[in-house]
């Protein structure tokens, strides 16, 4: 048996121990736990660091480089731990930090072969495409004890079968951001995005997957399907939608939301707390949306694995991991670090949305090529579908240009025709 | 011989970093993802044939635009003397001394709903209009963006045209229109061949300002190139043939702005 082999069935084992030992019969991607009585304390200083384990790699110039979401780290500000320096301190390896800013680009940026991370945070779907495509190393339980804190709900998840490759990060829903001195009452349905009321008040998602998920999700069908005809309703409605739309954009939400520029937006919902203005709220409409998980991976190119799996290890010391979720202002799927936020955190209906609105909704998987470039395609297509691009002033140009042109060959012509003459 | 040693580093850059990706660019377009040649990927670029056109439309109309302001004011410049056109040179490059992504962003802030202009309209009980998100948005951003290109490159010709020049043509009867169309006009187009080419290509490629002014509802080729690599579908075979044809269009511009200015015909209208 390989060595690779038998890692993959050591983590496999792992992961059905602790399924057993947690005792709910947790069935995949429900996101389901019993949040009322759990089996761990509330007390901060109940957790103290294995100074052992962490000091295996000190003296020795070790570092690894993070590649994660822009300010989706705790990083000093607001009181709370300043995670990346607290790790370096702790365990002498020096951590390289930078950002993406999307899946796609992450994918981008490993499959190229550009640059070599050890520790990358994708969301789910694109953790099952890195699966499939081989881009991705099983991580070693072993060295990550701290995964015996995790939520079994979010464990063995169906993009990735086992958690052989990856430890949930952060989760959260995609809702619909909206003023309360726009909207009068609160939006529980897409509907609103296509309502004329708000025309030229409405944001929406600035790239394909988004933008059709929570389209498709109001014409009732899956936000993963790969039917054709599902799929162009779906970009009818958008090209319906786009005389309403004042923007598609994606970061530009929060300075738009934060002056009043619009009234609703489609956005990922923990982020609608980081929006500074007192009227914003947030609703997640009644058909359900799109769920996600963010997981921490090491690539397989990755060159310190070691170190990767003690900063993953970190990222889960529960004083850590809840003061991080704190921070990133997503859900925790770390159940020690859940048990030490506050009460009115853990029972924010945003944050940890009601068991039907989770039941409602879907993680995206990984498409097949097919439907991805036919969805790439479509989008093109709405955004294409122009309002006027003043359009009347082709002709007249063109026909101006054309005649500039003509005039200028037909003297050029007749110059030369005129100098043979006066040659021969 | 010395002067081959001494442009030696600069030829060695060149091919490392612009022949062989350009190469590398060619060889994709001609590839399909498992690495055989095809030409699908040209035949996929034309589907978006209504991409390239919205763009070429709103860069030619950018282009005119700078023209008509460039022109008057690149010869109001070349007419001054001394500090009054250094100092007037310096306020048009002064914009360029700020980073391009930032002036933008400082658009948006202006053009907003809630906007500084908007508000300073409805001071005085006009407005709101709506300015952002809208076609002249993009163009606006173009323009202001792209002046200085059609600016200097006009004004350095202009200074070259002999005062003396203008004054035989007023001495011979020409007023002040004919000097215009019959002096300045002809001596300056290797200037407004150069301006356009220099506002047309930046203009065309763009697509930081059609995401920022446009609210991302008009999308340019360069947005399509941009979301070939960062996109859903991770295409960089149509990618790089949409470069490819971006080229194109760029080397077509050129030519049609080359025929005006003919090294032979300026001698023709000296003598």
């Amino acid at each position: 048996m390989d060595n690779n082999m038998f890692r993959r069935l050591t983590a496999l084992f792992c992961t059905i121990l602790l399924l057993a030992a947690s005792g709910s019969a947790a069935f995949a991607d429900s996101f389901e736990f019993d949040r009322d009585n759990l089996p761990y304390t509330d007390d901060w200083d109940a957790y103290s660091y294995d100074e052992e384990y962490y000091s295996q790699l000190a003296g020795q110039g070790a570092s690894i480089n993070f590649y994660n979401w822009g300010e989706y780290i705790s990083d000093g500000s607001d009181d709370l731990v300043d995670v990346i320096a607290e790790f370096e301190a702790l365990t002498d390896i020096k951590v390289y930090y930078t950002n993406f800013a999307t899946n796609e680009e992450l994918y981008a940026k490993l499959k190229s072969g550009a640059a070599s991370y050890d520790v990358i945070v994708p969301s789910d779907y694109m953790v099952a495409r890195m699966i499939k495509e081989e881009m991705l190393a099983p991580l070693d339980y072993s060295n990550i004890p701290n995964v015996r804190y995790m939520n079994p709900a979010f464990m063995d998840p169906n993009y990735d079968p086992g958690s052989v490759y990856s430890l949930p990060y952060a989760w959260n829903t995609v809702g619909i951001i909206y003023n309360t001195s726009m909207v009068d009452e609160e939006p529980d349905s897409w509907s609103v995005l296509w309502d004329e009321q708000y025309a030229g008040q409405i944001l929406m998602f600035n790239n394909s997957r988004d933008a059709f998920g929570v389209t498709l999700k109001y014409l009732g069908y899956s936000l993963n399907t790969e039917d054709p005809a599902q799929m162009r309703e779906a970009a009818e409605l958008l090209k319906e939608q786009k005389p309403l739309v004042q923007a598609y954009v994606m970061d530009q939400i929060f300075d738009k939301m934060e002056n009043n520029e619009a009234a609703i937006a489609t956005y990922y919902s923990g982020d609608a707390l980081l929006i500074d203005n007192d009227n914003i709220a947030i609703a997640i409409p009644k058909e359900g949306t799109n769920k996600f998980v963010d997981a921490c991976c090491i690539p397989a190119v990755a060159k310190n694995k070691l170190g990767a799996e003690m900063f993953i290890n970190f990222l889960n010391e529960p004083p850590i991991a809840a003061q991080n979720t704190e921070y990133v202002g997503y859900g925790t799927a770390n159940l020690a670090a859940y048990c030490l936020l506050d009460e009115e955190v853990r029972n924010d209906p945003i944050l940890y949305p009601p068991q039907e609105i989770l039941d409602n909704s879907e993680m995206y998987i990984n498409l097949s090529d097919e439907a991805n470039l036919m969805l790439d395609q479509l989008w093109t297509e709405v955004k294409a579908s122009n309002k006027n691009i003043l359009t009347w002033g082709i002709l007249p140009v063109m026909t101006i240009a054309a005649i500039v042109i003509g005039k200028r060959q037909y003297r050029k012509n007749r110059e030369k025709r005129h100098k043979y003459m006066i040659e021969d | 011989m010395k002067a081959r040693i001494a442009a030696a580093p600069y030829l060695l850059w060149a091919a490392l970093f612009i022949i062989i990706p350009m190469g590398l660019v060619g060889w994709y377009a001609i590839t399909d993802m498992d690495g055989n040649l095809t030409l699908d990927n040209f035949s996929a670029s034309m589907r978006f044939a209504p991409v390239i056109g919205s763009s070429v439309w709103l860069a030619i109309i950018a282009t005119g635009i700078c023209l008509v302001i460039a022109y008057p004011l690149a010869y109001m410049i070349s007419r001054k003397s001394g500090i009054g056109q250094r100092t007037l040179i310096l306020l048009v490059m002064l914009p360029m001394w700020m980073n391009f992504l930032l002036r933008t962003y400082a658009w948006m802030t202006l053009l907003e709903n809630n906007g500084v202009i908007n508000r300073l309209l409805g001071m005085i009980g006009l407005g709101p209009y709506e300015m952002i998100n809208t076609p002249g948005a993009v163009v606006l951003g173009m323009v202001y963006n792209y002046l200085p290109f059609m600016i200097l490159p006009l004004y350095s010709v202009m200074t070259k045209i002999e005062p003396l020049l203008i004054e035989a043509a007023t001495d011979l009867g020409c007023s002040p229109w004919e000097t215009m169309k019959r002096v300045i006009l002809p001596l300056s187009l290797p200037g407004i061949a150069t301006g356009i080419t220099m506002v047309f290509v930046p203009s065309v490629s763009t697509f930081v300002i059609s995401v920022m002014l446009g609210g991302g509802s008009f999308m340019l080729i360069g947005d399509l190139i941009e979301m070939q690599f960062l996109g859903n579908a991770y295409n960089p075979h149509l990618g790089a043939a949409l470069s490819l044809v971006l080229m194109a269009i760029l080397l077509l511009c050129m030519v049609i702005t080359d025929m005006f200015s003919n090294p032979e015909e300026k001698e023709g209208l000296l003598l």
